[in-house]
């Protein structure tokens, strides 16, 4: 059966050029490069050269700036906690409601924990108002965290704006670019971005790698406290072969970004259409301009999520829902309903999400089949009256 | 998330039956909202002479698991009498589907809902609007869930958890903010069901003794789960059946294999499926 992964904002398949380029690093090159002898010795310039594409990729002005994480939420974690650790007299928080769960789950532990969150709304089309930022700061204001590019919908934010808001009031700006990398040009320098979180799965690197951008001059504290490595920023032995997978992704990340704006847009764009005109009741969740390149959030009225998805499965399809019976919680997802998407929609949303290995073929396949998929479940359906 | 859906369910819910509305349902009933991300509109023909129910249909939003939830219903009711149909519990729906994710419980507790209010409809009763009672009150505001329908769940399925009470009303698995109050509820209910006396256990029809279930329990072994088990180089030998307990033996490349915890399962959940709902089936040779 022919098999269409249209889920690359959860997670992308590992480029064969990645893969060989980490392959050393688990055979013959297991040196730790903390050691004094040549095993270790030789380990280092590798980790460095990753460090170095990463830099490049977003456009640090160093690349001592890039700290390696395990991950994308511990790239956020180290950040949010970071910035509130070097503030110990400030206890407010600005971030938006439609963060990722990794910025989203914290900030509401923080709640708890006694701070004060402001989370900013957004309107119908997903956007965020940047002057909502500046009228949310105070004199207690210790971070901002909005994410720059949303997962669900790949709606951009003004990070930009909110970069030289942060900037003119003195508030450390930290955002959640995992899905935002790689698929434009990112220039860290001019954003007035102090942190910048990234994952390595996104971008054809294996899973277990992430790295956090620190702009120099930021405070900073540690998340993970143990060994000097990361110039004692954090802690634990590096995973050398992620990094070094990290780095390859970086590079060709950086070589593909036109392609995305590209060849990935057109077919986003081809498959949207189509969707569009082929199936009555469907719209596209979030705005159509102002979003990445590569992915698109449509809503198919009085059908459920899971159910599309699982048909779609049956055929060979990837894609993911914001539907209540996929969101892990009985509710659908959390960034619809603040952009306000009534339920109807809501909990029949499916998310395609491309990536620079999808192909023509690939769109002609969904747009094939899903009519008829959408159709059967409408004819199930008590609220269709078509 | 991936569900684990077995089989059955996935059959049923790539190829449901008896979809759509009767015209002429003399029963109808409703439950759910698209609110709530599920609902299900169940439409039954009733011949009015023998009290039968001769036809089913229904329409239903919501997951693969409600799909397949709602063909169970309606092949489980069709042919049965008004009163045999009103036994059914959900339970029934998901023996009938052997089985369904634990999250997924309230896919089948629609299912029973939709019809007490079909049946409901049909003899002409008002369904007992629940907010008219005065101890009844809404516990869930995000699903609409009242303090009965959590007693009823925690009763009927012998819950005994907050998470039991979710996966089958759906009642916490909002906001949260009624938990506290939901596990009073489970506090409450189960002291309750401790004080009072055991209930008579109602009589199972058709109840096999242990004579009767030897032989579908071989021909199961025989037609479904050795062809199977011999694919892969394995075989499996019945070696003993006491009451609801069945003892085998995995024989060839099946022994020592690491799948033989699925292996076991499996088979248990295929005699369940074809004998009884109550087998327990161990490995003698373990």
């Amino acid at each position: 059966m022919r098999e269409v992964y249209l889920d690359n904002n959860a997670t992308t398949q590992v480029a064969p050029e990645v893969v060989e380029a980490m392959l050393p690093f688990l055979k013959e090159l297991y040196g730790n490069p903390s050691s004094m002898h040549a095993f270790g010795g030789k380990i280092g310039a590798h980790l460095e050269r990753a460090r170095e594409s990463v830099a490049r990729l977003v456009g640090a002005e160093r690349p001592s700036e890039i700290i390696f994480t395990s991950c994308g939420t511990e790239a956020d974690s180290t950040a949010i906690w970071s910035a509130l650790n070097t503030e110990p007299d400030k206890s407010h928080i600005i971030t938006s409601r439609v963060e990722h769960p990794a910025v989203r789950s914290l900030a509401l532990h923080l709640k708890r924990k006694g701070y004060h969150v402001t989370e900013l709304p957004v309107d119908s089309a997903g956007l965020l108002d940047p002057r909502d930022v500046e009228r949310a700061i105070t004199k207690k204001t210790a971070l901002i965290s909005i994410m720059a590019a949303n997962n669900e919908t790949g709606v951009l934010f003004p990070i930009e704006e909110i970069g030289r808001i942060a900037a003119s009031h003195g508030v450390k700006f930290h955002t959640d670019a995992v899905q935002l990398v790689g698929k434009v040009h990112l220039d860290v320098r001019s954003l007035n971005v102090n942190l910048l979180a990234l994952s390595g799965h996104k971008i054809h690197a294996p899973k277990g790698i992430g790295a956090l951008y620190v702009r120099r001059g930021t405070r900073f504290r540690p998340f993970l406290i143990g060994g000097h490595q990361e110039r004692g920023r954090r802690g634990g032995t590096e995973a050398v072969p992620n990094i070094v997978a990290l780095g390859k992704a970086a590079e060709l990340a950086l070589e593909h970004v036109d392609e995305e704006q590209s060849r990935v847009r057109a077919l986003r764009d081809r498959l949207e259409r189509g969707l569009l005109e082929a199936i009555p009741s469907a719209k596209v969740n979030g705005d159509p301009q102002q979003r990445l390149p590569n992915t698109t959030n449509i809503s198919f009225e009085h059908v459920e999520g899971e159910a599309i998805l699982l048909m779609m499965s049956d055929l060979g399809m990837a894609a993911s829902s914001g539907s209540a019976c996929t969101s892990g919680s009985l509710e659908p997802s959390h960034v619809l309903r603040a952009m306000g998407v009534p339920y109807t929609f809501a909990h029949g949303s499916i998310r395609f999400s491309l990536s620079r290995y999808t192909t023509d073929d690939d769109v002609d396949y969904v747009l094939e089949h899903m009519p008829a998929i959408i159709a059967r479940l409408r004819e199930i359906s008590p609220f269709w009256k078509g | 998330m991936a569900w684990e859906y077995n089989e059955k369910v996935k059959d049923l819910y790539r190829n449901p039956k008896n979809v759509g509305e009767l015209d002429d349902a003399n029963a109808v009933g409703e439950v759910g909202s698209i609110v709530c991300g599920d609902a299900l509109k169940l439409t039954l023909k009733i011949d009015e002479e023998t009290q039968t129910i001769t036809d089913a249909r229904f329409q239903t939003f919501g997951c693969g698991s409600a799909i397949a939830s709602s063909t169970a219903l309606t092949e489980m009711v069709i042919g049965k009498t008004v009163d045999e149909a009103a036994a059914i519990k959900n339970q029934d729906i998901v023996d009938y589907l052997g089985g369904l994710p634990a999250e997924k419980m309230h896919c089948s507790v629609m299912g029973q809902e939709a019809l007490e209010a079909a049946i409901a409809d049909y003899r002409g009763l008002k369904v007992v609007h629940e907010e008219e009672d005065p101890d009844t009150a809404i516990v869930c505001h995000c699903f609409g869930v009242t303090n009965k329908k959590i007693e009823k769940a925690i009763l009927e399925n012998g819950l005994r958890t907050l998470e039991d009470v979710t996966n089958y009303t759906k009642a916490g698995g909002g906001c949260g903010s009624c938990i506290d109050e939901i596990e009073t509820i489970l506090e409450e209910t189960l002291a309750k069901q401790a004080a009072a006396p055991a209930p008579p256990e109602p009589a199972k029809p058709k109840k096999l003794t242990t004579l009767q279930k030897i032989k579908p329990i071989e021909e199961t072994i025989e037609k479904e789960i050795r062809p199977q088990l011999m694919a892969d180089g394995g075989d499996i030998e019945l070696i003993d059946v006491e009451g609801n307990s069945v003892v085998i033996e995995f024989k060839g490349r099946c022994m020592g294999c690491q799948a033989v915890t699925y292996t076991l399962s499996g088979v248990q959940e295929k005699l369940r499926e074809m004998v009884s709902p109550d087998l327990v089936v161990t490995v003698g040779n373990d």
